[in-house]
């Protein structure tokens, strides 16, 4: 997957891998060589720079969902291959392989638990599959998140990353865009918030969906957001691109982030707006 | 561009110019050659419903591409009378990449939008090659609110490559503007249909598609991502779109059996642009029918039509891997 990304947006992902016994990880941004197990309990993120790692679900879980509260929805959902897509390699083989690389069904993991004790949705896009692309699996599995919580009252909270769209499920992917949306709309009548939490990188069909449908939008720091890919963008217009352009510093900037919030700010953000707002919902 | 002529369709091109020869030469030398004439006339008829009736998907693709197809205009200054233009989203400028107002539709006030091409070098500036900026959909938007606050059924013509991939499109938040008219589209009372008359761009087709019926002309595509986009990342070469097109399920056929295109509307043989005035009846026939069926629903029933459209496309499955 790192080749489709790199030609989409230029660059190649850091791979842990190349240090002996996975103890130690070298930092992408400034060269420090961290020790895992402190990078682990800083949340991945680099102590020297601030740098922000790929972040695993399960971690992901734990940050945002109080202790054993998480029950998880539909883990075992997998893709089908509809179109019988034979690129370079089948659709069917790239999932098989993307299956047994992270040990997921798909994409997004979601469900329920509790966020200092108040019930919430709860979703995280896994980039490592895939490129956490969109296709009727994470289309239908994020349509549920939000529908159930819809029903039972719950705020949504999805930590997004994505290349976007899954071309290998071709239109049955695009039409995931407004059936996600579209449980958004039945979710904002009810007075119900939802905060995306935009990751590096969030692109594309997501950003043109549920990535940027926030009642507020928040996103980590130096992350990659966007519709069309830098690269895209420089050939069709030959135009320069402005440093930090479609980093999540500039977006705040240009007016579509509320906030960029280093990760270990995060879940008191998202605890306090979301107290707040049920708060004002549910006046006792 | 009078004779644009596609690659697949040079056969055809080479059987008329013989039949012109043929013509030329009995004239000249009057000598009667009206079973040659006839012979190859048949063969150009036989020839055309060959080479129109076996069209691959990548065809198709260059079909909708015509630059003699008619495009939004041309079918709203066919099928419907007072068309009134309303111009600008009220926030950043007026977009000609969407044009849309109010228009009378075989008795019906209706809202009619679209994306919209140009046809020579000064009107696609205008118009940016039919490539709508955020302000596009931001004043598609405002136009869809319109008529759901007058009750006005509202037809959207889609013929777009895309939103524009841009500087300017980015740092106005073009993935938010496609977004939001997801999201509000939902919430419209009035019957919504939508009419791919030519290119379906993915997003930025979509950003004006969610509709109670989406109709396709036959010729029409529909698509995730060019065949082209598709092909670079894939095969990494642009020539492999051929391939890419057959993989992606991009025709009206395609759309149809995958539940996502509601019917397909014909096209004259050889395509839209051969008969415009006969494709703009086929069409208004095809709108006109699906609004007399959406007008007899209540609007609940309308708003949970347009909400199980789109909830019920995916395929996936729930055993245990």
């Amino acid at each position: 997957m790192s080749s489709f990304f790199a030609r989409r947006f230029g660059f190649n992902r850091s791979r842990k891998k190349d240090i002996p016994g996975g103890l130690w990880s070298k930092c992408p941004s400034c060269a420090e060589m961290l020790y895992q197990e402190d990078l682990i309990k800083n949340l991945q993120v680099c102590a020297s720079c601030g740098h922000h790692f790929p972040m695993g679900r399960e971690q992901r879980i734990a940050m945002f969902c109080d202790p054993e509260s998480f029950v998880e929805w539909d883990a075992a959902m997998v893709s089908e291959d509809p179109l019988e897509f034979t690129g370079t390699d089948s659709y069917v083989a790239k999932l098989k392989k993307n299956q047994e690389k992270t040990g997921y069904a798909d994409a997004v993991s979601i469900g329920k638990g509790t966020l200092e004790g108040m019930p919430i949705g709860f979703g995280a896009m896994d980039f490592s599959f895939m490129a956490a692309s969109m296709g009727s699996v994470v289309g239908e599995k994020i349509t549920r998140l939000i529908e159930n919580s819809t029903e039972e009252d719950m705020p949504v909270v999805l930590v997004c990353a994505s290349g976007g769209a899954r071309m290998y499920e071709g239109m049955l992917s695009l039409m995931q865009l407004a059936k996600t949306s579209g449980a958004l709309a039945r979710h904002a009548e009810k007075g119900l918030p939802y905060i995306p939490i935009l990751t590096h990188p969030t692109t594309a069909g997501v950003m043109a969906s549920f990535a940027t449908l926030g009642d507020v939008i928040v996103a980590e720091p130096q992350a990659l957001i966007g519709f069309a890919g830098p690269r895209v963008i420089k050939e069709t217009t030959l135009q320069d691109l402005p440093e930090g352009f479609q980093r999540s510093e500039f977006l705040q900037d240009k007016g579509l982030i509320d906030q960029v919030v280093p990760r270990a700010e995060l879940r008191p953000l998202i605890v306090d707006l979301l107290q707040a707002f049920m708060a004002a919902r549910n006046p006792a | 561009m009078a004779n644009y002529v596609l690659p697949f369709e040079k056969p055809i091109l080479e059987l008329e110019q013989k039949l012109t020869e043929l013509r030329g030469f009995s004239e000249d030398q009057k000598i009667d050659m009206g079973s040659e004439i006839e012979k190859i006339e048949k063969k150009i008829k036989d020839t055309k419903v060959k080479i129109y009736s076996g069209m691959s998907p990548w065809q198709k693709v260059q079909m909708a591409r015509h630059p003699m197809r008619p495009y939004t205009m041309d079918y709203i200054k066919r099928m419907c009378t007072d068309f009134r233009e309303l111009h600008g989203d009220r926030l950043y400028r007026d977009d000609r990449a969407i044009i849309g107002g109010t228009a009378n539709f075989r008795g019906r006030q209706v809202m009619i939008l679209g994306t919209q091409k140009g046809r020579d070098t000064k009107s696609n500036l205008e118009c940016n090659f039919g490539c709508p900026y955020p302000e596009g959909y931001r004043k598609a938007l405002r136009l869809m609110k319109l008529a759901n606050k007058f009750g006005m059924p509202i037809i959207s013509l889609i013929d777009t490559p895309g939103a524009y991939p841009g500087l300017e499109s980015e740092e106005r938040h073009v993935a938010e503007a496609i977004a939001v008219n997801l999201r509000e589209s939902f919430t419209f009372r009035v019957p919504f249909i939508s009419a791919v008359i030519g290119e379906g761009g993915s997003g930025g087709a979509l950003g004006i598609g969610v509709s109670n019926r989406i109709l396709m002309l036959e010729h029409a595509y529909y698509s995730v991502i060019s065949p082209e986009g598709c092909a670079a990342i894939l095969w990494k070469d642009r020539a492999y779109a051929d391939k890419a097109a057959e993989n992606l399920n991009l025709t009206a056929s395609d759309l149809t059996r995958l539940k996502i295109a509601d019917e397909v509307i014909s096209e004259p043989l050889g395509g839209a642009h051969q008969d415009p005035e006969q494709t703009a009846e086929n069409l208004g026939d095809g709108l006109e029918k699906h609004l007399n069926q959406l007008d007899a629903l209540t609007i609940e029933e309308r708003l949970q039509d347009r909400y199980e459209k789109f909830r019920d496309i995916g395929v996936f499955n729930e055993l245990a891997v």
